[in-house]
């Protein structure tokens, strides 16, 4: 399980536009590095990320392997109203993680 | 001359001739390191026409920022703004940012919608050698638009610290 860091504010006025940041602890092997011998390694990156505010689509990334290392983002949305965010990231070798954050909008 | 001299004239040759060897041979796998890192115009061309299709990119309205000047293309930071109203009939559907000169030219595609607020994205990126940066972005009326900049980086990526 990798580690995951979201920042999204706990409260907010409805219609305000919030920041939205995630930040999760990955290698992002690029495929184009080798060893010391030769080899190449091969790739191991996060290809999709998504974020959903109560069940809907909000934001998806397509992430390559010029994404550093630990894939920070930072987006934006309205806060429409009290629920939750789900984010999604998933990669290389069957690599899927979900996190969920939740927000109160006054 | 003494012994002590001797031996160590002697371990100092065979320093030197073993240094030659040794330069000898990184210099050509140097040099096709840096090879590599030429600017493949038809990839990024690809890459583009495979978001924008025949469509024309225009200059303007995305205002793309990165610190002209890396230390190290390992991380550099990256944010994209759109000038756009984001209602629900005017809105940003994708931003796309390539670099020309990495072994493949796309770095991240997004997708938004009027529910964004605000188009405005920030990442980090992985830069193999000094290139050009370019964003692009489709809005909801059909039309593309584009930002470049040029990042200087000192130590690139991919290529250096074989593990």
């Amino acid at each position: 399980m990798a580690r995951a860091l979201i920042n999204v504010p706990a409260k907010a006025k409805r219609g305000e536009v919030i920041a939205i940041k995630t930040l999760i602890s990955h290698v992002m092997e690029s495929g184009f590095r080798h060893t010391s011998v030769g080899a190449r390694i091969p790739r191991d990156i996060i290809d999709t990320f998504v974020c959903t505010y109560n069940g809907e689509e909000i934001f998806r990334a397509a992430l390559h392997p010029a994404i550093a290392a630990n894939p920070f983002i930072t987006f934006h949305t309205v806060a429409a109203e009290s629920g939750t965010f789900t984010f999604q990231w998933t990669g290389d070798g069957g690599f899927s993680q979900t996190e969920t954050a939740s927000i109160v909008v006054e | 001359m003494t012994d002590t001299k001797r031996l160590y004239r002697a371990n100092r040759r065979q320093v030197l001739a073993g240094a030659t060897v040794l330069a000898g041979l990184g210099l050509p796998a140097l040099q096709t390191a840096r090879a590599q890192l030429q600017a493949n115009p038809a990839a990024l061309a690809l890459a583009i026409r495979k978001v924008a299709g025949d469509a024309e990119v225009k200059t303007g309205r995305v205002k793309l920022d990165v610190p002209p000047l890396s230390e190290n293309g390992n991380s550099v930071a990256l944010t994209v703004t759109v000038d756009s109203a984001m209602t629900p009939t005017d809105y940003v559907k994708s931003i796309h940012v390539f670099a020309e000169k990495n072994p493949q030219s796309n770095v991240i595609s997004v997708q938004l919608g009027p529910r964004a607020g605000q188009p405005t994205i920030q990442t980090r990126m992985r830069l193999a050698d000094t290139q050009d940066i370019i964003a692009i972005a489709e809005l909801s009326d059909g039309t593309f638009w584009r930002d470049v900049r040029s990042v200087v980086v000192t130590l690139g990526a991919c290529l250096e610290d074989p593990v």
